[in-house]
């Protein structure tokens, strides 16, 4: 188990490695750099300038270069100036972690409470009309886009109610109550999508283990609904269930950076967009970084969640 | 023995017709959601074919006429800037099924090669082309993709090389894990016992039986394709102007006119949303076809 664990730190570090060799090479494979976009909003362009501009942001060695150093940096701590805010790349990027973290985990906490039930309801009518009309919510789930949803939503809020919501960000420590209703919105778009996923892999899951012998014995035995359904089948049906939620949690980055977007939150995915369409490099690789970190992390604590929720599996003897 | 002939050929004319009717009517009574899943994806293809018919005004020229409301001269009104939305939303069928069937396919291609390859291969090979393909997974999709679209500038072929890239690493898992599997049989042993070369192997014996998955994981992917494309020319790294493309009609209607002219809101939305729910029906009734193993479990 030891060794298991060892070989996917590795694996994880050569990933990470990898990953953001990828993101520097692409953001550098893009045209245009910041001193373009600086240059053409002061309207004119002095060579000399420009070059003394790029020395001094260090973008004017190869890229092999940049990237060591850049490498460099990282590994002692130190995440490089955001070329646009003339400050510490972590300074930028601090405030807008805990708007996504919360906006991520309510989402999650949103879908879990709406995916799971909604798959084992619809797993034990299935062939029902509950079942088709579940599967049907669910798909729509996914077929409809994140933002389009919130869209949706701010329009049916003003017009029945005619009631605007926030659009400045209010921070939990201030206000809780404010700051919940705030996030609910956007939580609920972003947690439905989820939910789909969630509800479908439950549902299958169940009907897995609902043909199950055991599970015949345990209605033979004359136990009630709920005990056989969620203690017996519920229990051996969460494996898949949790490997997709972990999964989840990393990619539901993705839905967040259009909801913030629609939504007018400052997190950290709405800012990526921002940062990449200003070359801001810093700000990029760091954040891209940050979410390989954050996905990759979530794997591996999948896989390790495995052994203790299933004791039959063994990692390293196979 | 010519008068039973006769006899004989009317009612198997008649059966055969029925069959053919009864087959489908049977699908769509045992797949009453796979068949509507089709219906949606017909309509689709339909407006993308003859977008130039069923439109009612040009979709790119503006006009004095803005911001009108839904009517008979503008079936779904107009945009800010006096652009038929009916002919806009009809046009931009085209390249959301352009950008998803195109970046699917050359995704699912390129994965699918790449799993050939290394679950055929295996040993050195395979372990590269599977950390290269954790290494392509390390990011949420859209991420990649916007970093990719950011890279090669936005326009149409380059959002189908950012979203292709993202499926690339999903297929080429897909295709690898059923290759492991189709490598053990006899057949294959046999093939090889016999002098055919790896090369023929691979590509004559292998991959024509992976085929059911591949069907599978297009159809699955589709939607997400259609999806990302809403999202990056959403964020304007995707399908530049004057490219009719339902998530670019969201983001410059959306933001400024959605209270004074919610119709920009509410039908390319729809118009993607109906695409992908279409994608996603026909999706799961064809993996329930292809994969009797899934049959019904989701």
């Amino acid at each position: 188990m030891k060794i298991y664990i060892f070989k996917r730190l590795i694996i994880a570090g050569v990933t990470l490695l990898g990953m953001s060799m990828l993101i520097f090479v692409l953001m550098r494979l893009a045209p245009g750099n910041i001193t373009d976009i600086i240059f053409e909003s002061a309207g004119y362009v002095d060579e000399a300038d420009r070059h003394r501009l790029e020395a001094e942001l260090g973008i004017d060695k190869p890229v092999a270069v940049q990237y060591m150093v850049w490498l460099g940096n990282f590994v002692r701590g130190d995440l490089g100036k955001s070329y646009r805010y003339e400050l510490p790349a972590w300074e930028v990027i601090k405030p807008r972690l805990p708007v996504t973290l919360e906006l991520a985990v309510l989402a999650l906490g949103f879908s879990v409470l709406l995916g799971v039930p909604t798959g084992v309801m619809s797993a034990t009518r299935r062939g029902h009309p509950v079942d088709y009309v579940l599967r049907v919510f669910s798909l729509a789930g996914l077929s409809m886009p994140s933002f389009w949803l919130g869209m949706i939503v701010i329009l049916l809020l003003v017009r029945s109610l005619g009631w605007i919501p926030s659009m400045t960000y209010v921070s939990p420590f201030e206000n809780l109550g404010a700051n919940l209703f705030q996030f609910l919105l956007p939580a609920l778009a972003v947690g439905y999508r989820s939910s789909a996923l969630i509800m479908r892999i439950t549902r299958s899951a169940m009907l897995e283990v609902l043909r199950e012998d055991y599970i015949r014995t345990a209605w033979a035995k004359g136990q009630r609904e709920t005990q056989v359904v969620w203690r017996h089948a519920f229990k051996n049906a969460s494996l898949p269930v949790i490997t997709l939620i972990g999964i989840e949690f990393a990619f539901l980055i993705g839905g967040l950076i259009v909801t913030e977007t629609v939504f007018n939150l400052p997190g950290v995915a709405r800012y990526l967009v921002d940062a990449i369409q200003g070359r801001d490099y810093p700000i990029v690789q760091n954040l891209a970084m940050l979410i390989a970190v954050v996905v990759v992390t979530a794997n591996l604590i999948v896989d390790l969640l495995y052994t203790w929720l299933d004791p039959r599996i063994k990692y390293g003897q196979a | 023995m010519a008068i039973n002939a006769i006899e004989v050929a009317v009612p198997e004319r008649h059966l055969q017709e029925r069959t053919w009717r009864s087959a489908l009517w049977l699908f769509v009574r045992q797949n009453p959601l796979g068949a509507l899943g089709g219906v949606l994806m017909v309509l689709l293809v339909v407006a993308a074919i003859f977008a130039d018919v069923l439109s009612t005004h040009n979709p790119v020229r503006t006009s004095a006429h803005v911001l009108v409301p839904p009517g008979s001269e503008f079936w779904l009104g107009t945009d800010n800037l006096g652009r038929d939305l009916w002919s806009r939303v009809v046009h931009g069928s085209r390249i959301s099924l352009l950008v998803g069937i195109a970046s699917t396919l050359v995704g699912a291609g390129v994965g699918g090669l790449i799993g050939l390859v290394s679950g055929y291969l295996g040993g050195k090979v395979d372990l590269i082309a599977q950390r290269l393909m954790d290494i392509m997974q390390a990011l949420p999709i859209l991420v990649l993709a916007l970093v990719m679209a950011a890279a090669l500038g936005p326009s149409l072929v380059n959002t189908i090389i950012a979203i292709s890239v993202v499926i690339v690493p999903r297929a080429a898992r897909l295709i690898r894990s059923s290759v492991l599997a189709i490598r053990e049989f006899v057949y294959i042993e046999s093939a090889r016992a016999i002098g055919v070369s790896h090369q023929r192997v691979a590509f004559r014996h292998i991959l024509p039986n992976t085929i059911g998955p591949f069907i599978v994981l297009v159809t699955a992917q589709l939607g997400g394709a259609i999806l990302g494309e809403a999202a990056l020319s959403y964020l304007g790294l995707g399908v530049p102007e004057p490219y009719p493309s339902w998530g670019r009609m969201l983001s410059i209607a959306a933001a400024e006119y959605a209270q004074k002219a919610p119709w920009l809101v509410i039908f390319p939305g729809l118009a993607i949303s109906l695409a992908v729910f279409g994608t996603n029906l026909l999706g799961d009734a064809l993996r329930d076809k292809l994969d009797p193993r899934l049959r019904g479990s989701s």
